[in-house]
């Protein structure tokens, strides 16, 4: 069944839209990733627009991290103080990046800029995945009794971070740092989200272990929290600057991503965590080599239109 | 039921024609719809085109969508990667364009007439907006032009689309397919005789987004801001009444 999008003005089958939303659902509820760096490039290859893709996905990921956080939330796993300071961040920095989008649209360069930060995002995070698994497998192998992960929090460590200035208590995280250093990541994170349609917890959970030293049961919570009103702002701003928010193919989306998410989220329970991620891992790295590809390989067709309908 | 209509709006046709009542008339022409909507199932429509003329000759239909201005890019080779290098921009450029016959047009007309009444593809007058422009980087953005756009279904040079029917009737099926632009269509039907155009008649026909999906699209260009609200809040909604379905079972 064909249904027509109103935004990426094209006829797209249904069934193709709420399988696709299902099978990153599935692999987000699996891995316990977002999921909007596996979708939006999946958008790009069946044809919608980069633009459109991009809107439409930061408006399909405020949903999903609603439904995310709230379980987090009753649990007590989010860090207010800390979240607000990275929404704060993430507010400048998506409102630049909407801008920078804009721009980037009129240069006819968007599409370059996306696909590029695409490659480097996943070709990095894949090949980190893939080498800390296959570690972690061969260790499993070589002592199948020892796995104990490591602490990410090097107690007493001290570098030039903790020299900066405006120094707030973050009492849930147990962290007395600079309010500059989640301002700065959850900038970066907001550029992220409007330019390539993610959420950025794949950069923001990794920065919030390894360079706040948050503890990790409430790095998922504050990073889902923080992400909903960055996907909002991306969201607004898009949709008002851009034009580029199909709420039909983020519903669509939507619909079969939180089925996927929750038969992910019960399998992922029984599977064993190290295969599963040589798996994503493969999965990040096919995508990144299939977008470097179509960047590197001669076009059939040099020319195109630029700009949409104008 | 259309069919029928057609049938007895035709034989009027031929009678006034054959009784003289319209002998100045050689050539009428009309739609069977005049306003193809584009709904929320929208995947190409078909349109007929019928007539009837008042002796022999050749029919040819070129249809025309709304004129708008195109920007195209080409990509140029940057190290190991392609990327969009040069732009040039194109003004009035048919968003659609369409040409049918009742045979090959060549066989009946010459090249001076199909380059007067801009009949087929190659005949397309197109403006550029940078004057300065090499005839070369004319012809290269020309051809990418009609061959991107004839890839997405929106040229066409098909012929022999025109069916004749005893020298007197013809009928075509116009195709539409489901990325048609909206607008306002011009439809114009030419009479051959002799090599010459004897009659042309000029048809409107409308193609504008209407149901659910039009009033999306009108939303959200008209009153963005609102629309990226409420997004949102559809998003937030559909996010929390998830898990709260999930959570119970």
């Amino acid at each position: 069944m064909q249904i027509y999008l109103p935004i990426a003005e094209m006829s797209v089958n249904i069934f193709l839209i709420l399988s696709m939303g299902g099978v990153v659902g599935l692999l987000s509820g699996l891995f316990g990733v977002g999921g909007g760096f596996l979708m939006t490039p999946l958008l790009f290859f069946i044809g919608v627009p980069p633009a459109v893709a991009v809107g439409t996905e930061a408006n399909q990921i405020v949903a999903s991290s609603v439904s995310g956080v709230l379980a987090h939330w009753r649990r007590g796993n989010v860090d207010l103080r800390m979240g607000a300071v990275l929404t704060v961040g993430g507010f400048i920095g998506s409102t630049f990046g909407v801008a920078l989008f804009s721009v980037l649209r009129g240069l006819g360069q968007i599409e370059l800029v996306i696909s590029l930060s695409y490659v480097i995002f996943l070709g990095v995070i894949g090949g980190l995945m893939f080498y800390e698994s296959m570690k972690a497998i061969l260790r499993l192998r070589a002592a199948p009794a020892g796995r104990a992960p490591r602490s990410a929090r090097g107690p007493g460590r001290h570098t030039w971070m903790h020299g900066l200035p405006f120094k707030m208590r973050f009492r849930k995280s147990k962290l007395y740092i600079s309010a500059l250093l989640p301002l700065g990541i959850g900038f970066v994170v907001g550029v992220l989200a409007a330019i390539m349609g993610v959420g950025g917890g794949f950069v923001m959970v990794p920065a919030m272990i390894y360079l706040l030293g948050m503890p990790t049961q409430v790095v998922i919570g504050t990073s889902l929290f923080q992400i909903i009103f960055v996907t909002a702002n991306t969201t607004f701003l898009q949709a008002t600057v851009n034009q580029t928010v199909d709420v039909v193919l983020a519903l669509l989306l939507l619909v079969g991503g939180v089925v996927g998410a929750q038969i992910g989220a019960r399998m992922g329970a029984k599977l064993r965590g190290e295969q599963l991620r040589v798996l994503l891992a493969l999965i990040v790295l096919g995508v990144c080599f299939k977008l470097a590809f179509d960047l590197m390989v001669t076009p059939s067709e040099p020319f195109s239109f630029g700009g949409l309908g104008e | 039921m259309s069919v029928r209509v057609i049938l007895v709006a035709l034989a009027i046709a031929v009678g006034l024609t054959r009784t003289g009542v319209a002998q100045s008339v050689p050539l009428v022409a009309d739609l069977s719809n005049h306003l193809v909507a584009i709904t929320t199932g929208f995947t190409g429509t078909d349109v007929l085109l019928f007539g009837a003329t008042d002796g022999p000759g050749d029919v040819v239909i070129v249809v025309r969508g709304p004129a708008t201005d195109v920007v195209l890019r080409r990509k140029d080779r940057f190290g190991p990667i392609w990327a969009n290098a040069e732009a040039v921009a194109m003004r009035d450029v048919p968003s659609f364009y369409n040409v049918a016959s009742n045979r090959d047009i060549a066989e009946f007309t010459s090249e001076r007439i199909r380059d007067l009444y801009e009949i087929g593809l190659e005949n397309l007058k197109l403006k550029f907006v940078d004057s300065q422009l090499s005839e070369e980087t004319r012809q290269a953005y020309g051809d990418a032009l009609i061959r991107l756009n004839s890839e997405r279904e929106l040229y066409n040079p098909e012929n022999g689309k025109v069916s004749l029917l005893a020298n007197r009737l013809f009928r075509a099926e116009l195709h539409f397919p489901a990325n048609v632009p909206t607008g306002a269509y011009e439809v114009g039907i030419y009479l051959f005789r002799n090599g010459d155009v004897v009659s042309g008649e000029f048809v409107p026909l409308i193609i504008s987004k209407t149901g659910v999906g039009a009033e999306v699209y009108d939303f959200a260009h008209n009153l963005a801001p609102l629309y990226g609200l409420l997004a949102i809040v559809i998003a937030v909604l559909a996010g929390w009444a998830a898990e709260a379905v999930f959570r119970r079972t």
